[in-house]
């Protein structure tokens, strides 16, 4: 199969592909980063994440309309506007849900998956009613377009890179916040031992709502950065949540370090084998053998060997 | 629930009887043959259902993967009456006569020869059981021998879901893709396209459906009945009274599996074709929420409640598209906070004692209300 | 047996020998190179401060953590070496700091699944309640006060019922060594009463191995003591000269 390509050609090629990879990898890890929140730290499975990171895009879509149409000036600009945005709806409605549904399950994890799999499917018809079935895609600006030439064959696109360094800035964020921060401790002083937790004075219930609505949050920035190289459909959520999910778990749940390791090998694997096989045979193996690992090692990649 | 000794007590018997009349009498009595065919799809994944409540209700194993062996079994069904339909006179217009036509679409030129076996009517009869349970020992082997469960096993099983249903697609010479295995006629010989047959087989349906539910009757009231609840609620403990627990989950999950299996092969046999729609993560998650609907510790509910699920499913979907998937997650979130014991439970609370109490007003009092 | 091999088979001669036992998570060696041996048909009890490691011991001897070095023989069986059930199926009951039983399962189905028979799946399929396993759970739950309360779900009785059911279901199995934890906590003064004198009844033809704060219960039952301090034996032997060992006066018992 390599007949006909030249060495430089050749290395081109996985270098490309390689960078494909990346870009996999930064969607893997945005959308991985605000599940490894919710159902790391809080042990709560949220299977209507994927609906909250597509509000993120659809904020982005409407603002890149809005901008358009009204602040022309300003379209340059608007992606930021519209991240903000997308951050604090999705995090309003996490803490809407947290409110009204997950609090009333923290006992019961397996009732939680089906709950939040109605809302998932309540969320996917609301935005099949308010935005159409179609998927839509928003318009860059122009800074945004074009690709950089490296080499002579290896270009990289600059809304590429652009996610990915988004990427980069809301890991360090989040793991601030996580091992830097008061309310991490306080995230982690709850999932240990709630009742010490409220003993001591923090106040469990809004350290559980504002901890599912960061999740979410971290999830609609990730929708935002999703439209930069992909369009938005209102199941486009559904088609991620396995490989999410996969990939927390694969990293062992309660790991950043680990989310972010094991993003890394799947998207890499991924992509790598999309080279030499169908796409659709690259994701059976990539997941055959993630599931064959995890049966190996359940606990994931990185864990601690904790005392009972 | 007392003694636990009887394998049906004389309430259970009534409420059995009462089903068997609902599926053998009032369905075939009210319905004409197209609607009594949908019924018989709709009690085909009360098979699933059955299983779920033995692996999920009582075991508390949820499988998010059942829609795999459902589609296992349904496979194997439609891969030999497919062989059967792909006589080289039939496909004599293709350039390969003689193999499935999708195959010939994809420029396959010959069968494959995992497909050769599937000439053989027993051989399939066994596949339709043996592959799904297979499946299901190997991966309950490498997860319960580990002692993954809970959520964990939930996702995998997801993701094997997925995993299966991209697998099907992708593979389309070998499998039919996207639009499995269709345009089923005969079984031997037998055109199961024809009324009388569509009646025949919604009654070998509803048979074997009875008989998986007294085999869960038979289950429930054994004594790994009772194991199976400890192990929901004390798993630990079990172990510490000299039951090797991984066993004893592994054998509900391959039961729940081979349940699955009969409802997919009589899917097939009664709606005519096999797709991977009824494979993947969709599917097998609706699975999860008939038995949550009727009850996830009542094997009858779980009848109740796939057909209750699917008739309004099918009367919604018709006259609101819009509203039917706002209704399936409000379902999803109604049953799991207000009522998780489902039908069943709201029977169990509601109903039951009003009947007790007709029943020893009445002395013996025959007629009671059609549900649990 | 010859001098020779004394050394080698001696700890084939105790029912229960424990050996440079260590288990360590993380680094933390919650039990580091303990060895004691355990006697048929005695009474030893374990006591400790709180971290010394004394529940870990029995987590270890039954199963439920695994070793990271060294060695447990049970009648010469190598206990590291075996799963749970099998521990059980070998001899070795244990009983829970908390009450672990079927709170969904009545107190007779509780004590009948504890019943040694029927253990594998297809055993289980198979199993019929005959007159053996009716006689046998009466008989059990006779000893342990339970006889009017066979019916109800274990979920409605009280902390102290529960704690008696749970040593009716090692009791059921008939175990040559039972591991209590803390038989006894939580008890009023009259349960405690009465669970002493329960203890007193069932401790004959076996060895045990009790984990316990309360020292006149110690004193009233134990053969032997052995004191354990983060991990290590501080000190072994008859209660009175534990209780006059000055280390063990320092760490546990105070002045």
């Amino acid at each position: 199969m390599f007949d006909g390509y030249t060495l430089s050609e050749l290395g081109s090629i996985l270098a490309m592909q390689g960078f494909a990879g990346l870009i996999l990898f930064s969607v893997f890890v945005l959308m991985a980063l605000g599940l490894a929140i919710i159902f790391g730290q809080m042990g709560v499975i949220n299977m209507a994440h994927g609906e909250f990171m597509i509000l993120g895009a659809y904020v982005t879509y409407l603002c890149s309309h809005i901008f358009q149409n009204y602040l022309p000036g300003l379209f340059s600009i608007y992606f930021f506007v519209a991240m903000a945005l997308a951050f604090c709806a999705s995090g309003a409605l996490g803490m809407l849900c947290e409110w009204a549904l997950i609090r009333h399950l923290y006992k019961r994890p397996l009732d939680t998956l089906l709950a939040t799999w109605g809302l998932s499917l309540i969320l996917q018809q609301a935005y099949r009613t308010i935005f159409g079935a179609r998927e839509v895609g928003v318009s860059l600006p122009d800074w945004m377009m074009g690709s950089v030439p490296l080499t002579d064959l290896i270009e990289i696109p600059i809304n590429g890179l652009f996610v990915m360094a988004l990427t980069l800035i809301i890991t360090a964020a989040v793991g601030a916040m996580m091992y830097r921060s008061g309310w991490g401790k306080q995230v982690r002083a709850v999932m240990q031992n709630r009742v010490m937790a409220g003993a001591v004075g923090i106040n469990t219930e809004r350290t559980d709502r504002l901890t599912f609505g960061i999740g979410c949050g971290v999830a609609g920035i990730a929708g935002a950065a999703f439209t930069m190289i992909g369009s938005t459909g209102p199941t486009a959520g559904q088609l991620y949540i396995v490989d999410t999910f996969l990939v927390v778990v694969f990293g062992g749940a309660a790991s950043l370090l680990g989310t972010i390791a094991s993003a890394f090998s799947i998207s890499q694997a991924q992509s790598a084998m999309e080279f030499f096989l169908s796409g659709s045979m690259a994701k059976v193996l990539t997941l055959l053998t993630v599931v064959g690992i995890l049966m190996l090692r359940p606990q994931g990649l990185f864990t601690l060997k904790v005392r009972k | 629930m007392r003694t636990g000794s009887s394998f049906l007590t004389r309430t259970e018997l009534v409420y059995f009887a009462i089903l068997a009349a609902v599926i053998f009498v009032v369905f075939p009595a009210s319905m004409d043959i197209f609607r009594l065919n949908l019924f018989g799809k709709y009690l085909t994944y009360a098979f699933v259902a059955v299983g779920l409540v033995l692996c999920w209700g009582y075991g508390g194993i949820l499988s998010l993967g059942q829609g795999v062996f459902f589609g296992l079994g349904g496979y194997c069904m439609a891969m030999f009456l497919k062989l059967e339909a792909s006589t080289p006179e039939a496909t004599a217009i293709q350039s390969t006569p003689g193999i499935p036509d999708f195959m010939d679409w994809n420029q396959l030129t010959a069968l494959p020869t995992w497909w050769e076996p599937f000439h053989s009517f027993p051989f399939t009869l066994i596949a339709v059981i043996a592959v799904p349970v297979f499946f299901a020992f190997v991966i309950g082997l490498a997860m319960f021998k580990r002692r993954v469960g809970g959520v964990y096993f939930a996702i995998i099983t997801q993701a094997i879901a997925a995993i299966l249903t991209i697998l099907i697609i992708g593979q389309q010479g070998y499998t039919g893709g996207v639009n499995g295995i269709t345009d089923l006629r005969t079984l031997l010989g037998w055109d199961i396209r024809t009324d009388s047959a569509k009646y025949i087989l919604y009654f070998v349906n509803g048979g074997l459906l009875m008989l998986c539910l007294l085999a869960a009757q038979f289950v429930r009231r054994s004594k790994l009945g009772r194991i199976l609840v400890a192990m929901r609620d004390q798993e630990d403990r079990v172990r510490f009274s000299g039951y090797d627990v991984a066993n004893f989950k592994i054998f509900v999950f391959c039961l729940g599996a081979a349940m699955a299996a009969v409802g997919g092969a009589m899917f097939t046999l009664q709606v005519g074709f096999m797709s991977p729609s009824f494979v993947g993560i969709v599917p097998s998650i609706e699975m999860v929420i008939f038995c949550a609907v009727g009850g996830r510790l009542s094997i009858l509910g779980a009848v109740y409640g796939t057909l209750l699920v699917n008739w309004a499913k099918t009367t919604f979907s018709e006259m609101f598209p819009e509203l039917w998937l706002f209704a399936m997650g409000a379902l999803f979130i109604g049953v799991v906070l207000a009522f998780p014991n489902g039908l069943a439970g709201l029977y169990n609370s509601y109903v039951a004692p009003y009947v007790k109490r007709l029943i020893s007003a009445r002395g013996a009092g025959r007629r009671m209300a059609p549900a649990e | 047996m010859n001098a020779a091999t004394a050394t080698v088979a001696s700890n084939t001669d105790y029912l229960l020998a424990v050996e440079d036992l260590t288990v360590s998570f993380d680094g933390f060696k919650a039990v580091d190179g303990l060895s004691f041996y355990v006697d048929e048909n005695e009474i030893r009890v374990i006591i400790g401060p709180n971290g010394a490691g004394k529940t870990t011991v029995l987590d270890l001897i039954c199963g439920r953590t695994k070793a990271t070095q060294g060695s447990i023989k049970f009648k010469g069986a190598e206990l590291t070496q075996m799963r749970e059930h099998q521990i059980v199926h070998a001899g070795v009951g244990r009983k829970f700091q908390t009450p672990s039983i079927y709170e969904d399962l009545t107190v007779f189905e509780n004590l009948e699944i504890c019943f040694p028979r029927g253990r594998t799946v297809f055993g289980s399929l198979a199993f019929k309640r005959d007159g053996e396993v009716v006689s046998r759970v009466e008989e059990i739950a006779e000893t342990i006060f339970l006889s009017n309360q066979l019916h109800e779900r274990a979920a409605f009785l009280s902390h102290g019922q529960k704690q008696w059911l749970e040593i009716g279901m090692l009791l059921i199995q008939n175990p040559e060594l039972l591991m209590l934890d803390e038989p006894v906590a939580g008890m009023s003064v009259s349960e405690r009463k009465k669970t002493a004198e329960l203890l007193h009844r069932i401790i004959q033809d076996r060895s045990v191995l009790v984990i316990e704060h309360d020292m006149k219960f110690v004193e009233d039952i134990a053969h032997k003591v052995t004191v354990l301090h983060q991990g290590r034996i501080l000190s072994e032997g008859s209660m009175d000269k534990v209780q006059a060992d000055p280390k063990v006066i320092e760490v546990y018992l105070g002045h």
